[in-house]
């Protein structure tokens, strides 16, 4: 095993390089339980308004231990610069991070993020001192834009929020990767543990993933195989893969000192 | 008085500051960010923002999300 290693987003260092939403859990109790067997150190969590006729409800806040986790708040559901920066101040002020998961969304029925507002709120949020971590396309020229406008990451997403059909075009994933210096994340689409090892071993920084683990029939046993694709995957990235070959095998045994 | 507070109509006594509002409402300030017609108000000040008539009030905090 390699020594271990840490993945730095801005000033804050994780350990894990699986970052985990905080959504969808059929309980508090579940989603503790999933956060620990993912090993994370980083969960997303968003911003909404404290429900004030039912206070019986218990807070999420209650249910993760800060020591452990990073809170990284979102910007989820906002549609403008004014509502995503708006967002990502009042998420400041509680006073528990200053990162900001930024998600400018740009179509109600596929969350695809709209990316010149997106680059605005990132202009905006990292001159205010806010560590911006952008959700936005596999697409190269906005990732670049976006680590020109100071952003802490890139987080280019597999496939839309939410639908599990894992990393669509890994060609356009590998070209961010391949071109970006500040950390790439892989983002939204993740379905199973293979699509983390995918991300991974083309040479993701890191992946966020939540309906994955949250809606998974077994959620505390597909975050651990989650945790586990995430270590795999990065392990055979560091460790350099062959060449792919298409027209030709290569025995794997010797070709002298065969019976006659 | 009246304050909008999260988008609802709410009745309030005149002279009601933030902080007093949030002892009100059962609310733990640690865990919150509050907003005063659309400004956001440091904890440090919850104290000295009294309320008037017709203010709108934000109080957000986290919930589950992805």
């Amino acid at each position: 095993m390699t020594k271990k290693e840490i993945l730095k987003i801005g000033k804050y260092e994780f350990s894990s390089r699986l970052l985990v939403g905080t959504g969808k859990y059929a309980t508090f109790k579940l989603m503790t339980e999933a956060l620990e067997a993912s090993g994370t150190d980083c969960v997303t969590v968003a911003v909404r308004r404290v429900n004030l006729t039912d206070q019986s409800k218990e807070s999420l806040l209650d249910y993760i231990d800060r020591k452990k986790y990073k809170i990284l708040p979102n910007t989820a559901a906002c549609y403008t610069v004014d509502e995503a920066v708006r967002t990502a101040r009042l998420a400041r002020e509680v006073g528990l991070s200053d990162m900001i998961k930024l998600e400018v969304i740009g179509d109600q029925q596929t969350l695809y993020p709209d990316l010149t507002a997106l680059i605005e709120a990132t202009k905006i949020l990292v001159k205010e001192g806010f560590t911006v971590l952008p959700y936005t396309s596999d697409d190269l020229i906005t990732a670049l834009r976006l680590e020109d406008a100071g952003a802490a990451c890139v987080m280019p997403l597999g496939a839309p929020i939410g639908s599990g059909l894992g990393i669509m075009n890994l060609h356009n994933i590998q070209i961010i990767i391949n071109r970006l210096n500040v950390p790439v994340i892989v983002d939204a689409g993740v379905g199973t543990a293979s699509d983390v090892a995918i991300a991974m071993e083309l040479g993701a920084d890191g992946v966020l993933l939540n309906t994955g683990i949250a809606l998974a029939k077994n959620p505390v046993q597909m975050a651990q195989a989650m945790k586990l694709a995430c270590e795999a995957g990065r392990l055979a990235y560091l460790s350099g893969r062959i060449p792919k070959k298409y027209f030709e095998a290569s025995p794997s045994s010797p070709e002298t000192g065969k019976i006659k | 008085m009246d304050i909008i507070l999260n988008g609802e109509k709410k009745q309030v006594h005149e002279g009601l500051n933030i902080a007093e509002l949030l002892t009100v409402l059962n609310i733990k300030t640690e865990q919150v960010a509050v907003e005063l017609n659309l400004a956001i108000i440091n904890k440090n000040y919850y104290e000295n923002k009294i309320l008037e008539n017709e203010d709108c009030v934000e109080i957000i905090s986290f919930v589950g999300g992805g």
